[in-house]
């Protein structure tokens, strides 16, 4: 493990109208490591990892990237520094005007890095790795069922080879059988790219396999982290309601409006 | 004294959100304005939203100055023979067609068709998180989205405005020859002896402002949606009645600058 996280937070606050959504969240990541965040809905997870990608201005904290505080960075630095974030939205967010082959290579496109004709090769042998036969490059992304939207959103992400890389719900409306598939998906290419992870998901099972480590966000703050192979065995009262979805315990319902 | 307060705050609440939307567009205008002219480029894109502006548009614009121009000429028609002024109808029409209802009709309708789908089409990407996507893959989604439709649109209105005055004076010639029984020739006469150069000009630059316009409210309107598909609905209503209402005020105000000396 190297000294430096490859993703450093320090005291990230949020708020949104009267609701303080992150509360002074403190997190890292180690380089090559997969960290799985869990909590309950509307606790800031999404906002968290927008925040990391620039979506979302936090009010106040640290965000380092490599040891780089891209909040504080010059905007084309931070550009630079976020560039190698890949990110699997949790509807696989594809672009629905376009073909399968420009959604897997869209970012590859954009910076002109190849042209048309390499990007559809490129892309086949993306699809390739995630399980998709080349036939599908040519459909639209309403023609793909749920699980196939996630391949191909999961193609899209490792196009451009990222070193860090954000999975939002990646088993989110998909059956037990294709989300573990989807799993394996992910921990191998996260695994051949050497890439670090940071995923949010309710799905304790797949947060077993996709996470080397955890952490629990609840009250707007990081309130327990541990190894993802603990999660269903820690005796923290608030991971333990919350990994066993107990009605009772301190998470009340009231906190979560 | 509480209720006066309650008043006084509702107010300075609106106030104050007329204040934050107007700072908001102002800035998403110029964002959007200077990424028209900053690298990357999307002629792709730029050629696709001036496809779906312009070429698709072409129908409805050329419909309603057909037979705009025809029902100026028979209105004009009635009213002026009460006076004994048949003759003025050819510079009422082409007047009428180029300076003003040519440039406010094709904004009207391409707000409702091209300014509508904009917004729809912006507001599905936002609440399906296309838009972040977007970002995430190094790419500003203003000068992707929003500088290409920005830009198609204050190009193709100028088109569509002279295809309109064209056929807002032939509709005005048509009902004129084979329904009024004006001569074709003293028709035509009229008609460019009255219109000068600065008619047309003032017509097209209404026009591209118009363009601008509906673009600017179609993609702000759709940009910034939420809620899934009630936002984006809102969206699209918003777009079409904001450009709409815009169109209206401008071409007073654009009047008053170019005509009134």
């Amino acid at each position: 493990m190297s000294a430096t996280p490859k993703i450093r937070i320090r005291g990230l606050k949020k708020r949104f109208g009267a609701k303080q959504v992150l509360d002074g969240v403190d997190l890292d990541v180690a380089k090559g490591t997969g960290m799985v965040v869990i909590g309950g809905s509307g606790t800031g997870k999404s906002v968290l990892i927008k925040s990391i990608l620039g979506l979302v201005t936090p009010d106040e904290g640290v965000i380092e990237i490599d040891g780089e505080d891209v909040l504080r960075a010059p905007k084309r630095r931070a550009r630079e520094l976020r560039a190698q974030i890949g990110m699997l939205f949790q509807n696989g967010a594809l672009f629905d005007s376009m073909k399968v082959w420009e959604n897997v290579c869209f970012g590859l496109l954009a910076q002109n890095r190849v042209t048309r004709r390499q990007a559809r090769d490129k892309a086949v042998e993306i699809l390739a790795q995630v399980g998709l036969d080349a036939s599908v490059a040519g459909l639209s992304p309403s023609e793909l069922s749920g699980g196939m939207q996630k391949r191909v959103g999961l193609a899209r992400a490792i196009a451009a080879e990222p070193a860090i890389m954000f999975f939002d719900e990646p088993t989110t409306g998909l059956d037990p059988i294709m989300g573990a598939v989807i799993d394996e998906l992910i921990v191998d290419c996260v695994k051949r790219l050497g890439s670090t992870s940071i995923a949010i998901t309710h799905d304790m099972a797949s947060a077993q396999r996709i996470g080397d480590a955890a952490a629990m966000l609840y009250q707007g703050k990081v309130s327990w982290t541990g190894p993802a192979a603990e999660l269903l065995t820690t005796t923290d009262p608030v991971v333990d309601q919350f990994t066993h979805g107990r009605a009772h315990g301190p998470i009340t319902m009231a906190l979560r409006k | 004294m509480n209720r006066l307060l309650g008043l006084i705050e509702a107010l300075g609440a609106v106030v104050l959100g007329v204040i934050e939307f107007t700072g908001e567009l102002a800035i998403f205008a110029v964002s959007g304005v200077l990424y028209i002219f900053r690298p990357p480029y999307y002629p792709r894109l730029i050629g696709r939203a001036f496809m779906e502006i312009g070429y698709f548009s072409l129908p409805v614009v050329a419909l309603t100055a057909l037979f705009t121009g025809m029902v100026l000429a028979l209105q004009s028609y009635t009213g002026f023979s009460r006076f004994g002024a048949e003759s003025a109808i050819a510079s009422v029409v082409v007047l009428s067609v180029t300076r003003e209802l040519g440039p406010v009709l094709a904004g009207l309708m391409v707000a409702g068709r091209a300014g509508a789908a904009m917004a729809a089409e912006l507001g599905t990407m936002r609440v399906t998180d296309q838009i972040d996507a977007l970002s995430t893959l190094s790419t500003q989604p203003m000068g992707y989205l929003v500088a290409p439709r920005l830009l198609a649109a204050t190009i193709a209105l100028p088109l569509l405005v002279v295809l309109a005055d064209i056929l807002g004076v032939m509709g005005g010639f048509l009902v004129a020859t084979q329904k009024l029984g004006f001569s074709s020739g003293a028709y035509l006469v009229s008609t460019f002896t009255n219109l000068k150069s600065e008619d047309v000009m003032s017509g097209l630059i209404k026009a591209a402002v118009f363009g601008f316009v509906i673009a600017l409210m179609g993609c702000f309107n759709g940009y910034r949606s939420k809620g899934g598909a009630e936002g984006v609905g809102t969206a699209t209503t918003s777009a079409v009645v904001s450009a709409s209402i815009l169109i209206l005020a401008l071409d007073y105000i654009l009047t008053q600058v170019l005509f009134v000396k």
